[in-house]
Order: structure tokens, then C-alpha cells, then sequence
């Protein structure tokens, strides 16, 4: 079996009288897709910020390829972020520069990772934005100007073009229409199986985790409280939040 | 050893619903049951007896409460009870194959591409797994023109032969059919029968629940009772 990609364990995280972490372990290996669901305020969003390196835990540990990523110095986390990491934020707007043109979105991330003749890069960005089905006739507009979908779309193109190995995704499909989250939720499902990308998708929609996730994690008061093969926890789920959250559902 | 396939050992499974009062709901108690290849096992008892409970248990989707699902995966014997998610799906993958008695449904893709699926999880190439993929539509009858489009809007009989392709896709070594000719006509059925036939030739273990008792006499080896538990209230 492979070794995994991200290990964390013990994480533990206060904010006062809140135990928004409360020693949680995680892995995630190459090429696989884990889906974290639970309820509002359960710890969800921390966790992604803590194994991406943008909160420090109060105690725990967390691995990337071997590398303690809390004892990384930040230009080694960095440039963790901007090649081998990606983060798509709920709201387009925090992970999109919106003065800056859909190809300069796309573009700016392959600079940052050294690319430099402007023909290739233009060429790139094309590419990916016909990836994620934006008309490549639209980039040069900024961003403001698209939908919420497109801006999704957008940010996604951004992520994704550097190659990252693991992507983290935050309720990506939230504020949209259920039109649009549906169409998005292809978008991933075929990037992410193209690519190979290792997924930790925090989302509230159980149908969507069971469509794109190998793997479920059930998040509760900070801590996780059932996990496994998305369909046994999905189908034959043992925790009582668990089963909660599965009635409460029609047929995902 | 023997030169079984899959090989359940003292299997039990209860249900505890946490919001009926946590009442448990014993299923299946103490279950031992061994498949060789080439062999057809159809399980028989009434209506709530378990059936779909133990073969959604050999699958890994419902986890075992007690016991042992021992099955034969490439050169190793594993335990499915315990694997680890990654193993169950590579076991999925490469081994156990299962056709339930309704299709999900994937928004907006095509038949032919759910069918190919397994194949192309595989490593298989796109051309030859939707070659593969047509073949076996047509074969069950599956008109050319729907062949593309997603079976959200598909009939209950059209879109249980897409599921049956897609089981009979790869040919797995051990392969799980829960009523995979409830919704067919006759002569869907006749093609059912002829898939299963060359399944148990090649050398597959499989193991049916089959209400129709024409096909059940046709294609099982034996029978298999799961009888319902006493009421242990
Ligand atoms: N920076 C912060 N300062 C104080 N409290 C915080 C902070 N960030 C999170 N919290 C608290 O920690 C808990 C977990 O928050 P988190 O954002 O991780 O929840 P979540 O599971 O992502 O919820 P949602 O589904 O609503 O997004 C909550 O009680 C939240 O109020
Ligand atoms: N996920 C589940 N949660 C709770 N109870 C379940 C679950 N799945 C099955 N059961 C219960 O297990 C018992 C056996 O059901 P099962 O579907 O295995 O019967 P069956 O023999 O396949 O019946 P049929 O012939 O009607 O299909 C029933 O009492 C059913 O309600
Ligand atoms: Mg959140
Ligand atoms: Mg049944």
C-alpha cells in the first residue's frame, strides 16, 4: 500500500471555550479523494487551514511527504501553497484577484512557479479555461464580470494549472444555484479523476460526497466521529450524528 | 484451503438505529458460506430474512459486526471485514464485482461511459472499454440512439440493463447479483442467463438472489438459506 501523502495526528485547537479541534488524526494519500461532512461549527473549515499550514494548532502533528509542515520555515510553506498545494475557497472572491484579468488569474500562478514566455503562458491559460468551460473569448475580462459559476470555474483553472498533488477544497459549490453546483460537481469529478489529484473537499451536500469522495470523515464538536469507505458510512453509518445526517437526506 | 473464491465465516450483523431509540435489529447471525469458482449460489428465504444484508456485507458497503469475509484477491487471501477503505476498492476494482438491483445514476454522463467505467479504472483504454461497453448494450438489447445519454430519464428496465453491463463489464473474478432480472422482460431475462453462463465458464464465483425461480433453477448450483432470525426482543 502507499504511504500517504498528508498525516496529521492529535491536532488539537481552543478558540476560548471552544474545542474547534479536538485531537483529530487524518490521513490522505495519493490520488484520493476524502470528504469531510458535519454539522455548522464543527471544525470543518479549521482543519483545512490547520493541514494547509494557515493556523497553528495548539498540539499535534502534521506530515507532507515526510516534511513536518508546522516546524516548516513560511517560504518553504509557501512554496508548498503555490506548487504543490492548492486552495479553493468557498467565495471565488478569496481565492481570485479580481483586478486582475481571468488569463492574468490563470497566468500569474504559472509564474509563480517560474514560468516566463508570455506565449505559453497565454497558451495555457487558454487551455484551462476551456478545461473548466469558460469561452477562452473572455480572457481578458476580470472576473466581477462572470457569474458565480464561472468565477468557481475560475478560481479552479487557477488552482489547478500549477499540477498541485493535493488540493483542498472549502464548501466549493456553496453560494451557487443548484444548477450550477451540478455541473460544477461534474467539473471536479472529471479534473480531479484526469489528474490523479488527492481531494480533501469539506461540503455539506452528502450526495456530492458521495459522488466525488473514496472516503468520508463525519465531523462533530471538533472531533471525528466516524469515518470510512464513503458508501459503508454512507449506507451503514454507526454513530448516531451519523445517521442523523444520512435521514436527513433523500436517497444521496 | 480448498479453491474457493470467497469464503464468509461466522458473519453477524445487527442494525442499531439511534433514533428509534436505539433499538437493535439483529440480521444475521453466525452466517459461514463458501463459493468456489465456477459455482452459483442463489440465496433463498422470505422477504426481510437478510438477504441483501449479507450480500451488501461480502461487498464491504454494510460492515460486518462479527466475523470473517475472507476472499481471494490476486496471489493474497484478504479479509474484507477488516480491510483497510483503499484495499476495498482495490478489491472492487480488480476482484469483486457487484450488480445492485437499482442503477445510480451519475449526472450527465452518458451510458456507455458508466458502463466502460470499470474497465477504464483498470487502466483499460478508452476505445477498447467503450467498445466493450457498446458490445454488451447492444447485446442487452439497449437501443444505439440511447447509448450516449445519461439514464436519469431511462425506464426502470433500461436502466437495470445498464447496470448489469456495467457488472458484466470486467470480468471479475467473484461477482454479487441482487435481482438482476427484476424490471427485464423475457428476453432480456434469456440474456441474463447467457451472461451468467459464461461468467460460471470463464470461472467466476457468484453468488444471486434471484425471485424468479425459471432463472433461479436455470443458472444456480445450489441453494442457500438465510433464515430470519427469531425475534431476540
Ligand atoms: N478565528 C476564530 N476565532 C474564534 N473562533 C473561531 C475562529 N475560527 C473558528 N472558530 C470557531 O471554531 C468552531 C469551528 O469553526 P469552523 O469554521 O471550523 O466550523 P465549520 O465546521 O467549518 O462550520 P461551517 O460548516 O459553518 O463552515 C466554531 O465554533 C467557530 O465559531
Ligand atoms: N441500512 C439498514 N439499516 C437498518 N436496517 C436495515 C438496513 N438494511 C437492511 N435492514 C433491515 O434488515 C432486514 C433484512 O433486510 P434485507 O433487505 O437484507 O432483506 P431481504 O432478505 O433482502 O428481503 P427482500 O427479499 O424483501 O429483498 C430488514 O429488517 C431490514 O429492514
Ligand atoms: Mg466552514
Ligand atoms: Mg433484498
Amino acid at each position: 500500500m502507499s504511504t500517504p501523502l498528508m498525516e496529521a495526528r492529535g491536532l488539537q485547537l481552543r478558540f476560548g471555550r471552544v474545542a474547534a479541534l479536538d485531537d483529530v488524526a487524518i490521513d490522505i494519500h495519493p490520488g484520493e479523494v476524502v470528504a469531510i461532512v458535519g454539522e455548522s461549527g464543527s471544525g470543518k473549515t479549521t482543519l483545512l487551514r490547520v493541514l494547509s499550514g494557515l493556523m497553528r494548532p495548539d498540539a499535534g502533528a502534521v506530515t507532507y511527504r515526510g516534511q513536518d509542515v508546522l516546524a516548516m520555515p513560511e517560504a518553504a510553506r509557501r512554496r508548498l501553497m503555490r506548487t504543490e498545494w492548492g486552495f479553493v475557497h468557498q467565495n471565488p472572491r478569496d481565492g481570485l484577484r479580481l483586478g486582475v484579468t481571468a488569463g492574468g488569474n490563470i497566468g500569474e500562478r504559472l509564474m509563480a512557479v517560474g514560468a516566463r514566455h508570455y506565449g505559453n503562458i497565454r497558451a495555457e491559460a487558454t487551455e484551462w479555461l476551456k478545461r473548466v468551460e469558460i469561452d477562452p473569448a473572455r480572457m481578458d475580462d476580470i472576473p466581477g464580470k462572470f457569474s458565480g459559476g464561472m468565477q468557481q470555474r475560475l478560481q479552479i483553472a487557477r488552482v489547478l494549472v500549477t499540477r498541485p498533488r493535493l488540493v483542498f477544497m472549502d464548501e466549493p459549490t456553496g453560494g451557487l444555484d443548484v444548477s450550477v453546483q451540478a455541473r460544477l460537481l461534474d467539473l471536479i469529478r472529471a479534473l480531479v479523476a484526469d489528474l490523479g489529484l488527492a481531494v480533501l473537499i469539506v461540503t455539506h451536500d452528502i450526495a456530492a460526497a458521495r459522488l466525488l469522495a473514496h472516503r468520508i470523515l463525519v465531523m462533530r464538536q471538533g472531533q471525528v466521529v466516524e469515518e470510512g469507505l464513503t458508501d459503508r458510512v454512507l449506507d451503514d453509518p454507526q454513530h448516531a450524528y451519523t445517521q442523523l445526517l444520512v435521514s436527513s437526506v433523500l436517497a444521496a | 484451503m480448498g479453491n474457493w473464491a470467497l469464503r464468509a465465516e461466522n458473519l453477524s450483523k445487527d442494525f442499531r438505529l439511534h433514533l428509534q431509540g436505539g433499538v437493535r435489529i439483529p440480521v444475521l447471525a453466525d452466517v459461514s458460506l463458501t463459493v468456489e469458482p465456477g459455482e452459483c449460489v442463489a440465496l433463498a428465504g422470505p422477504s426481510g430474512a437478510g438477504k441483501s444484508t449479507l450480500m451488501r456485507c461480502l461487498y464491504g458497503n454494510y460492515g460486518a459486526g462479527a466475523g470473517r469475509i475472507l476472499i481471494r484477491h490476486g496471489d493474497a487471501v484478504v479479509d474484507l471485514a477488516t480491510a483497510d477503505p483503499r484495499l476495498v476498492r482495490a478489491i472492487r476494482r480488480d476482484t469483486l464485482g457487484y450488480v445492485s438491483q437499482f442503477l445510480r445514476v451519475i449526472p450527465r454522463i452518458g451510458a456507455v461511459d458508466i458502463v466502460a467505467e470499470p474497465l477504464m479504472a483498470r487502466g483499460v483504454a478508452r476505445d477498447a472499454a467503450t467498445a466493450r461497453a457498446r458490445d454488451l448494450l447492444l447485446r442487452l438489447n439497449l437501443p444505439e440512439r440511447l447509448h450516449n445519454l445519461p439514464p436519469a430519464t431511462f425506464s426502470g428496465g433500461e436502466q437495470q440493463r445498464i447496470n448489469l453491463a456495467r457488472g458484466f463489464a470486467a470480468d471479475y473474478p467473484v461477482l454479487l447479483l441482487d435481482e438482476p432480472t427484476a424490471s427485464l422482460d423475457a428476453a432480456n431475462r434469456q440474456v441474463v442467463i447467457g451472461l451468467i453462463e459464461e461468467a460460471k465458464a470463464r470461472g467466476a464465483a457468484l453468488i444471486g438472489i434471484f425471485h424468479d425461480t425459471e432463472v433461479r433453477d436455470r443458472i444456480a448450483d445450489r441453494l442457500f438459506d438465510v433464515a430470519p432470525i427469531q425475534d431476540a426482543a
